[in-house]
């Protein structure tokens, strides 16, 4: 059974004038110490996806259907006091900027001996003692001191070290990691997801990261999800997709980057932007910026076909497999 | 050699952190003591930037890049150091004087959210740099430019009625382009155009600059901290690090042979698409603040090549066999 499961998850908001779909059957799972990557551009759903899962969408968002399974239990079912006993605990989240997570007005050695306190009965000073460890874990220098330190007095990428060492501090199941990089400088996001990647390795923790840079999910994930306009448009192993990827949407993403263009030359573009919420084309939410988009793509959301061992919901992608097979069958 | 459009000379700025007089007094060792600090954001830049080139300055958060941007632009006075525009002096000149090069030289921002006024229309916005420039325009003479502009980048002339709030983020970003390119300039001085558009409209923005540049003859000064971008974009880069150039090569040059320990590690940090873990060059600890900037050569602390002479003297930028400029001791020692 896979740790975490998400099925059909729906999630909307409700606003004036009607509800609008930001998540629509969402489907995936994260097996034990597996590393996950979900990428997309900005109202993709991507974050909502990494919040609903802990149900931490605020009002006006609601999961409006489907189940979330972490160990056989639905999340989306459960209420806040169990939620609790979960959140932070089992399942820990790093969020993408430092500042933003980290109580200002408290020391780095205060938050984290109460993040301790809320899930385990033991002192202050066994607290202290673990959060000592996961700090020296993050490779912060001069540990000990760091506990009595202030927020602010730390440079942005060793705040997402003590981010990092908050999220290890009960030895979680599954870690999700929303963009916890993009605040940060090249050299220091690479020391940074080197370290993540070694500590999920190191204590066998499950990763869902959630990022826009498809060069991150290729370096640290085995398996990743394509979202768009609020669906998974692809999944599958990570190399195959980046190598290979069959959905219009994912080759667009992949080509558009300055690294995969000759230097000088027009960079391959997709045209248009992606749609927002409130008005959501029919059919595949890609055909307007597809160049493959036919009568059938703007009439209905086509279902998931295999390529390999990829899923994708494209009906050019199912027309030339069927094609495929169908030459297969003529040949034999 | 032409003579370059633009040159930066001996460029430093420092901006002031110890407030006025009396904020700055402190009481230490039982006597009155008057302490001043200053973030020193650029410390000695020597650049040109050549008729049709697209210079990229490169670096992280703190490295000074941006404040190259706006010294040259005149939106901030440098501390010392001069700014030559076309064979003439440009940094002292005020008013009237700096207006036929405000008109020659345009900025695109980073953010377009913050970049366009939210209480004008897209026609406002464009019209009022036309009418700055041209005052002797006629009204159909500016409407045909606004269109011509707007068509170029891209956007629905028939838009000019709407205002920033209503378009996504890559189209506010040709509005911006188009703004700066409303009044003809000949040097475009972009700061991080494209870090706040996702990745799709980043090609698209990408690529408009580059048509821009090759239909209007355009020169850049760009700057960004997106390697992969500058590699694409850039026919010259400079890599900048605590307010000083320590790398300055051709593009292509940068790319198959950084020579800088530091352009080494930067250029290891970029995420690649073939990568399966990351592989990148491990440096010893963080930027160090440009308050306190270290003696001798500003990167010593984190170079793993660093000898007693990095950690005294100041290295130049010295032209190398390879046609790049570097500014490092071990470069010129042979040692790397």
């Amino acid at each position: 059974m896979a740790l975490l499961e998400v099925k059909n998850l729906d999630v909307r908001f409700a606003v004036r004038g009607g509800d609008l779909t930001a998540l629509r059957g969402i489907s995936f799972s994260l097996d034990k110490g597996e590393r996950l990557g979900l990428v997309g551009e900005s109202g993709a759903g991507k974050s909502v996806a990494a919040f609903s899962i802990l149900n931490l969408i605020a009002r006006p968002g609601y999961i409006a259907g489907g189940q979330i399974l972490f160990e056989g239990r639905d999340l989306a079912a459960m209420s806040e006091r169990e939620l609790r006993k979960i959140r932070g605990n089992r399942i820990a989240m790093i969020f993408q900027d430092p500042m933003m997570t980290l109580n200002p007005v408290l020391t780095i050695g205060t938050q984290m001996v109460e993040a301790i306190q809320a899930h385990r009965k033991i002192s202050r000073k066994e607290a202290r003692a673990i959060a000592l460890d996961r700090l020296k874990k993050v490779q912060i220098p001069s540990p000990e001191k760091r506990l009595d330190q202030y927020p602010h007095e730390l440079s942005g990428g060793m705040r997402q070290r003590v981010i990092i060492a908050i999220a290890l501090l009960l030895d979680p199941e599954i870690i999700i990691a929303d963009e916890p990089t993009t605040a940060l400088d090249v050299t220091i996001q690479a020391e940074i997801m080197d370290l993540l990647l070694n500590l999920c390795e190191q204590e066998n923790v499950a990763l869902m990261l959630i990022t826009h840079d498809l060069g991150v999910v290729s370096q640290v994930t085995r398996r990743m999800l394509v979202m768009y306009s609020g669906r998974i448009i692809e999944q599958g192993p990570t190399r195959e997709i980046i190598n290979d990827a069959q959905h219009p949407y994912t080759q667009g993403l992949i080509n558009a980057l300055p690294q995969m263009g000759e230097p000088g030359a027009r960079l391959f573009q997709i045209p248009g932007a992606m749609p927002s919420l409130k008005n959501v084309p029919s059919g595949c939410p890609f055909h307007p910026r597809c160049n493959f988009a036919t009568d059938q793509c703007k009439r209905a959301m086509p279902e998931y076909v295999r390529s390999g061992n990829v899923d994708v919901a494209c009906y050019e992608v199912a027309n030339l497999i069927e094609q495929e097979k169908r030459m297969q069958e003529a040949e034999s | 050699m032409t003579s370059p459009l633009v040159s930066i000379r001996g460029l430093e700025k420092r901006f002031d952190l110890s407030g006025s007089f009396l904020e700055q007094l402190r009481f230490e060792g039982g006597r009155l003591r008057r302490k001043q600090e200053a973030v020193h954001a650029i410390n000695g830049v020597n650049l040109e930037v050549q008729k049709g080139e697209a210079l990229c300055v490169v670096g992280e958060s703190g490295c000074g890049k941006s404040t190259v941007a706006r010294t040259v632009m005149g939106l901030i006075s440098p501390s010392a150091g001069e700014i030559h525009y076309g064979g003439q002096r440009i940094d002292h000149l005020d008013g009237k004087a700096a207006l036929p090069y405000r008109r020659k030289m345009q900025m695109i921002f980073q953010n377009p959210y913050a970049s366009l006024n939210p209480r004008m229309t897209i026609q406002q916005t464009l019209e009022e740099p036309i009418r700055f420039h041209h005052p002797d325009w006629t009204a159909q003479a500016v409407r045909d430019k606004i269109h011509e502009v707007m068509h170029s980048v891209g956007i629905d002339p028939d838009w000019g009625s709407r205002f920033g709030h209503e378009f996504s983020g890559g189209q506010r970003q040709r509005i911006a382009i188009a703004r700066a390119l409303a009044v003809d300039p000949e040097f475009i001085v972009a700061d991080e155009p494209i870090s706040a558009l996702d990745v799709s409209i980043q090609a698209q923005v990408l690529n408009l600059l580059m048509d821009a540049r090759e239909s209007r003859g355009l020169t850049y000064l760009f700057i960004t901290h997106d390697l992969a971008v500058v590699e694409h974009f850039g026919t010259r880069v400079a890599v900048m690090y605590l307010g000083r150039v320590c790398e300055l090569a051709d593009t292509r040059t940068l790319f198959a042979t950084p020579r800088h320990p530091y352009t080494q590690a930067l250029l290891s940090a970029i995420p690649k698409l073939e990568d399966d873990r990351p592989n990148h060059i491990r440096l010893q600890g963080e930027v160090p603040t440009p308050v306190n900037l270290p003696s001798g050569c500003v990167f010593h602390g984190r170079c793993p090549y660093a000898n007693e002479r990095c950690r005294q003297e100041v290295p130049m930028l010295i032209a190398t066999d390879g046609g790049a400029q570097v500014a490092c001791h071990a470069v010129e020692e042979q040692r790397l």
